[in-house]
């Protein structure tokens, strides 16, 4: 059975409101409907009131987009931990212990081989929830990791985006993973290998900045926030308001910066045809 | 009439001394000049202490003095021609970043730069140094021209950062940042990049990419300004001098972390003090930068820059 019948023919889950433990629930962040968690996660986090789509980790991402069964995690590389021994109102190395044990991931960007509808790709995946996604060392380590793993299986790299932007406790340690991600994705251009850009809610600053747009193919999660400068910052500076939907996924589709908008239940199909096209002209 | 920074207090006072016994002699006939020597070296001392030790939110200061040289002034005193080349050839010509042929100590380059402006008309024509999407694409245009033609590139980096603006934005700042870091890593022929002022965040490196990046001596180089870091983490911009301890911005740190290469000495007291001796020493450091990638062919210096960004934070 195909993940989207799954989703159609999944029964509702019935519990009695008054003995529901409170994490057997999940409030809409965008319209504030009470769904059942099996519910949520049976539609892949994506609210079935108002389709907001919810913020996913590295798991449930790979659970969407692979094949039933064939995820491998790629090892995650180890990196020289604060190099610049930052502290602010906490200790950088405090604010990570506390990350990996929120997350019980080691950084914000986790690379798994697997195959989508029977095609080989490695597939990293951004984690809001770790530090805001945000890229330091560690996650432009991963990246060309996962690059280079493709390289070498010779299948595509996707990504998956999500950050508030650079670490700025790697201070310009983190502006430099920007140039390195860019390397890493030459020598996959080079080795003749699709890299596909899924921006996800939300990708901004020196992310959106670097790998987030030099996809051969840029897709976006539906009302994804993607922006180089933050609307904070733009206000203050041109002190007025924003247009409506500024800087969402449906906005850049607009403005040419993207090729599609792609509903996560759609994403995976969509994901699966774009890598046959592109390995079109290997196949025939 | 040099503008002082606010740690240089008690040097402008001791100036405005030197001034006014200098006025006194003038009028009468009293002979004071040994005791304006004096307090002339004085200050001098005083300025050397000041600057050996500056801490990085001064220099974060000294790096954004309105007198320091900008683009023109390096081009007027470095380059012995200077034919700018203009546009994206898609939306329009930014004028936060110029460039263009350039000749350098006698040899042919494309010189690619901010501008920041030097007074309220020209800092508004060339808004400030801040990129617009049209701007990063042109520099793109003209690396690959460069590349193409043989041309070394040579950039001059000075920005508080790209422009965050609702039609920088529309057009892609993001996108026309990162193609521009792509084309820079592109290049088939060598690269030079010298941040002689503030080296802001994605808008900088776009156009710092470079097999040898230098750093003037009192220049700043950062993931985003103290005054933003200190807004984040801090919650209030006020701690923007503890943001910039904490993110090490400086010269002198960089070098330490490998992420530049060489040091350009600026004149005591800052590059805005004496502008032309700073520019000459940048012409030197470029010159001799230049001459040492020399003889590399376009893979050998595509790899060279690939390695040395690959190998940052690994
Ligand atoms: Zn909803």
């Amino acid at each position: 059975m195909s993940w989207l019948n799954r989703v159609r023919n999944a029964i509702p889950f019935i519990a009695k409101k008054a003995d529901t433990p409170d994490n057997l629930w999940q409030k809409c962040p965008s319209c504030g409907q009470m769904i059942f968690q099996k519910e949520w996660d049976e539609n892949l986090s994506v609210c079935p009131r108002c389709e907001h789509h919810g913020r996913i980790g590295p798991k449930a991402r790979f659970s969407h987009i692979f094949d039933e069964g064939t995820l491998k995690l790629l090892p995650t590389p180890v990196v020289k931990e604060d190099p610049l021994k930052f502290r602010d109102s906490k200790r950088y190395t405090d604010r990570l212990k506390a990350a990996r044990a929120a997350t019980t991931e080691q950084d914000a960007l986790l690379n798994g081989i697997g195959k989508i509808e029977g095609q080989q790709a490695v597939v990293g995946v951004q984690d809001f929830a770790f530090m805001g996604g945000s890229m330091g060392t560690a996650v432009g380590a991963a990246f060309v990791a996962g690059v280079k793993e493709a390289i070498k299986r010779r299948c595509p790299y996707i990504v998956f985006t999500a950050a508030g932007g650079a670490r700025m406790q790697e201070g310009i340690l983190s502006l430099m993973q920007m140039p390195r991600a860019t390397v890493a994705i030459q020598q996959l251009r080079a080795a003749g290998q699709p890299y596909i850009v899924v921006l996800t809610d939300p990708t901004t600053g020196g992310v959106t900045a670097s790998y987030a747009m030099l996809g051969d193919i840029q897709i976006a999660e539906p009302n994804a926030l993607i922006a180089f400068a933050g609307a904070r910052v733009i206000e203050n500076t041109i002190r007025e308001k924003l247009p409506e939907g500024f800087q969402r996924a449906e906005y850049l589709l607009e403005h040419g910066m993207i090729d599609m908008v792609v509903h996560r239940k759609e994403l995976k199909p969509m994901l699966a045809k774009t890598i046959g096209y592109l390995s079109g002209a290997k196949a025939a | 009439m040099i503008s002082y920074l606010d740690f240089e207090k008690p040097v402008a006072a001791l100036q405005a001394r030197i001034d006014e016994l200098r006025e006194t002699a003038d009028d009468g006939a009293i002979d004071i000049d040994a005791e304006i020597e004096k307090l002339q070296q004085r200050s001098t001392t005083m300025l050397a202490e000041l600057y050996g030790k500056l801490s990085p939110w001064q220099k974060t200061q000294v790096a954004r003095h309105a007198e320091r040289p900008h683009f023109r002034d390096f081009v007027s005193a470095m380059c012995s021609d200077f034919m700018p080349l203009a546009g994206d050839r898609a939306y329009a010509d930014d004028k936060a970043i110029q460039g263009g042929f350039a000749t350098i100590s006698g040899r042919k380059v494309m010189l690619i730069g901010h501008e920041k402006g030097n007074d309220t008309a020209s800092r508004v024509k060339h808004n400030f140094g801040m990129g617009m999407p049209e701007g990063y694409r042109k520099a793109v245009r003209l690396m690959e021209l460069a590349s193409r033609f043989g041309l070394p590139v040579v950039t001059l980096v000075d920005t508080s950062g790209a422009f965050p603006g609702v039609q920088a934005e529309e057009r892609g700042q993001a996108e026309a940042i990162a193609r521009a870091t792509e084309a820079c890593l592109a290049l088939n022929v060598s690269m030079v990049a010298a941040v002689v002022g503030e080296g802001g965040s994605g808008g900088a490196v776009a156009l710092a990419s470079a097999n040898r990046v230098l750093m003037m001596e009192h220049a700043i180089y950062s993931v985003i300004s103290p005054e933003g870091c200190a807004s984040i983490l801090w919650r209030t911009a006020d701690k923007a001098a503890d943001a910039a301890q904490a993110m090490q911005v400086t010269a002198q740190q960089l070098l330490t972390l490998g992420v530049i290469d060489r040091i350009v000495p600026e004149p005591l007291g800052g590059a805005h003090r004496e502008p032309q001796v700073a520019i000459q020493a940048l012409q030197k450091a470029i010159t001799e930068e230049l001459r040492t990638l020399d003889g590399l062919s376009g893979t050998q210096l595509r790899n060279q820059r690939a390695e040395k960004f690959l190998a940052l934070g690994s």
